[in-house]
């Protein structure tokens, strides 16, 4: 069986391996080549060194766009990882219909970015309209909130998922020692729980890092960077740099590498934090 | 301990396939969905009739095959018949490919880098021909140039003319005349004209359409004019369109087509306009950023309103929408006045923003077989049967009057064109630097009408934003 496995391991590999190569590797170095390119199609580039680099970072929409994804980032990734472990701890207690709200929990995930956000938009207007008597485009604080909300409701029942697969390992002998020992249910959560399900929180956390920096479907739908870009996240306005001006199609692919630096240190990072923290079970 | 590596290792392909994902999709736009294909059956017979090639052309269009990117979705399915007919004529091979709404520009970056890439396309305008340049072929020695009445439509360089205009579009402020009859009627009117057509500048518009607002529960109107649509990449007909007249009389005073730097000098002509859209329309100022284009269109077909700001092509709209009172004799053009003197003579605005070109790149057997569609297009019975029905006015000397279209919206264009006491107002904004000169002007005006920022912030964006965009262009 092993000795099979050895020999087929090439033959299984190769479809995937040629169609990774095709689909990420390649362009992936390609756009790293035409962000020192001026280009009008991937086709027809002409090397200019770092001069989109420079144009990048001096343009202030990215920059802004980069403080918005940030503060964004933060908000989510701490809301959404509460809340989901919240929800977690509820379902796994027993509660009479656990099932069919672990399944109402999960469904938005299910649900496409853009229809999420048109969705939400008609909800959040509905309200607003009725309310203050303004729509999500006049102030940005509201589209900022509307995405938070937004991902919140589609993300939640995902990481719950997680969270429930993590708790339910917890193995019943080690609580009931923490109780046996006189410990509160706090003592249990904080001291018995939670290291046990580190694991499920290095997934949650990186999944929801890099959802909330790489968010694009829900932005564009939800708000398309109104009122004036105050609403634009890094990938919205990589788009927007690309379509935007003529010959700049570099300046946004420059913005593309960029992005890709910071997602790829920024959840390394994290793995490196969280892993550190997780125990052998 | 291996557990760990191995799961580290998936973590970290993980990790690189997600963000080479993303770093895919913004470099090679090569998945787009969108696009609606239609491949015709299989006519690749040598024998190619080369009946309608030019005699001022050489080269042959034997072998060669046409392949067009359709910029407009609302007559895809007819470019295609049309194709298809085509094919069974001559036997050439005709693809039309058409881009979803909004992504022309996107789907012909990404397909223009194919190796089988479209030898017909179109291109909206100088500032389009300065980026697709390297991809248009002269076209002057040929009979679809030679057709075109008015020559000035074309974009040349030099000698060469790379761009054709296919269809002419206007646009002005649409008015339910039925609504206008009404309002002229009323006993108390505040106005001693009595029917629209007197309507000749802007002080009597304004003077109309503040009375009309005021009486509109008379007149069972919820407003005069539609709603100033401003959800995101609805903004067209204020940052485009409408920006064109305080342009067009900027560079008619200073005599030249396309400027580095402007001064706005008509800008509170601008305003005023666009206040008066803003101050006397169906929707608060405030709840603008959740109209569409569509709304207001539908606010017009269903009679809440009594104008709208739109062009000839808005015609299917209003007569689409379900419950449309709007009687086809009763919609009718008037010339967007803004209060520049002498602007009694002001016509629409009439232009193109859809040029065709050919692909300079494509074999020389497909360059002369796209002429020979072209041509065929607009010179046989057919094509030109299709042009007058689906793309509206047609700019060539093929056509004969009973080929002119027939739309209520169409036939104002042509009055408004063939009367010689007025002048149109050319489309300039086929000058505008870029999109992101025009997103900016957009969100300026948003900004404006929820109160967040004053009119200068628009002058800033609109004066600033101009010189800024040209000079990012230019690099």
């Amino acid at each position: 069986m092993q000795k099979a496995l050895k020999k087929y391991f090439p033959i299984f590999a190769l479809p995937t391996l040629i169609a990774f190569v095709i689909a990420f590797v390649v362009p992936f170095f390609m756009g790293i080549y035409l962000s020192l390119c001026k280009f009008r199609t991937v086709t027809n580039a002409e090397f200019i060194g770092l001069g989109n680099y420079a144009k990048a970072f001096a343009n202030k929409d990215f920059l802004n766009a980069l403080l918005f994804t940030v503060k964004f980032t933060v908000v989510s990734v701490i809301t959404i990882n509460v809340l989901a472990f919240l929800l977690a701890l509820l379902l796994t207690k027993g509660i009479k219909g656990t099932n069919i709200f672990r399944t109402v929990f999960f469904m938005p995930n299910l649900i496409g970015g853009i229809v999420l956000g048109y969705i939400w938009q008609l909800i959040i207007n509905g309200i607003l309209l009725k309310v203050v008597g303004q729509d999500i485009y006049y102030n940005p604080s509201y589209g900022f909130w509307g995405l938070i909300i937004l991902m919140n409701w589609q993300q939640i029942g995902y990481m719950m998922i997680i969270y429930v697969a993590g708790i339910q390992n917890v193995p019943p002998e080690l609580i009931e020692a923490a109780k046996i020992d006189g410990a509160t249910t706090w003592q249990t959560l904080k001291s018995v729980i939670v290291p046990m399900v580190m694991s499920s929180f290095t997934i949650c956390m990186f999944l929801t890092l890099t959802n909330s920096f790489k968010l694009f479907d829900q932005n564009l739908a939800l708000t398309a960077g109104l009122p004036a870009r105050k609403t634009a996240m890094l990938a919205l306005d990589i788009y927007n740099t690309f379509y935007g001006r003529t010959g700049w199609e570099g300046v946004g692919q420059a913005k593309a590498v960029v992005f890709f630096v910071i997602v790829a240190v920024i959840s390394l990072t994290q793995l490196v934090i969280t892993r550190s923290k997780e125990v052998e079970n | 301990m291996k557990k760990k590596l191995v799961s580290t290792l998936l973590s970290a392909a993980m990790v690189s396939t997600m963000l080479m994902g993303c770093g895919g999709e913004a470099s090679t736009e090569e998945s787009n969905t969108d696009t609606q294909e239609t491949t015709d059956e299989a006519a690749d017979e040598a024998e190619t009739e080369d009946a309608e090639a030019g005699e001022d052309t050489t080269a042959s269009s034997e072998g060669g095959k046409v392949y067009y990117l359709n910029f407009k979705p609302e007559v895809a399915s007819d470019w295609e018949a049309l194709a298809a007919s085509y094919t069974e004529q001559t036997g050439v091979d005709v693809k039309v490919v058409t881009a979803a709404s909004g992504t022309y520009e996107q789907t012909l970056k990404s397909e223009v880098a194919k190796t089988d890439a479209p030898t017909l396309f179109q291109i909206n305008g100088p500032i389009g021909y300065q980026s697709w340049k390297d991809y248009c072929l002269d076209l002057s020695g040929t009979d679809f140039y030679s057709w075109l009445t008015d020559k000035s439509l074309a974009i040349t360089d030099g000698d060469g003319v790379y761009g054709i205009p296919y269809v002419v579009e206007g646009y002005g402020i649409i008015y339910n005349d039925k609504i206008m009859r009404d309002y002229f009627a009323l006993a108390d009117k505040a106005v001693d004209i009595s029917s629209a057509a007197e309507i000749k500048n802007f002080d009597t518009l304004k003077a109309v359409v503040e009375d009309m607002q005021a009486k509109k529960d008379q007149l069972g109107i919820e407003g005069v004019f539609a709603s100033t649509s401003f959800k995101a990449g609805e903004d067209w007909r204020w940052q485009t369109h409408l920006a064109n007249l305080p342009i067009y009389y900027e560079f008619k005073d200073k005599a030249v087509s396309d400027a580095q730097e402007i001064e706005l000098t008509y800008g509170d002509n601008y305003k005023n306009i666009f206040d008066l859209y803003i101050n006397n329309s169906c929707t608060d100022k405030a709840q603008l950023g959740t109209k569409s284009v569509e709304d207001s269109m539908a606010e017009f077909a269903l009679g809440k309103v009594a104008m709208v700001q739109n062009g000839n092509w808005g015609w299917g709209q209003i007569s689409g929408t379900d419950g449309n009172v709007v009687a086809a004799e009763d919609v009718k053009f008037l010339p967007i006045y803004t209060g520049v003197e002498g602007e009694e003579g002001q016509g629409l605005c009439v232009g193109t923003e859809n040029y065709m070109c050919v692909n300079s790149q494509a074999s020389e057997a497909d360059q002369q077989a796209t002429i020979d569609f072209v041509e065929w297009v607009f010179n046989s019975d057919e094509g030109k049967a299709f042009a007058t029905e689906k793309l509206g006015i047609v700019p060539f000397s093929t056509f004969t009057d009973d080929e002119k279209p027939s739309d209520p919206l169409g036939l104002e264009v042509s009055r408004y064109m063939e009367d010689s006491a007025l002048t149109s107002v050319s489309w300039n904004f086929t000058a505008f630097p870029s999109q992101t000169f025009k997103d900016e002007l957009g969100y300026a005006l948003l900004d404006y009408c929820n109160g967040t920022a004053d009119w200068d912030s628009v002058t800033t964006a609109f004066v600033d934003g101009w010189k800024l965009e040209k000079e990012a262009s230019a690099e």
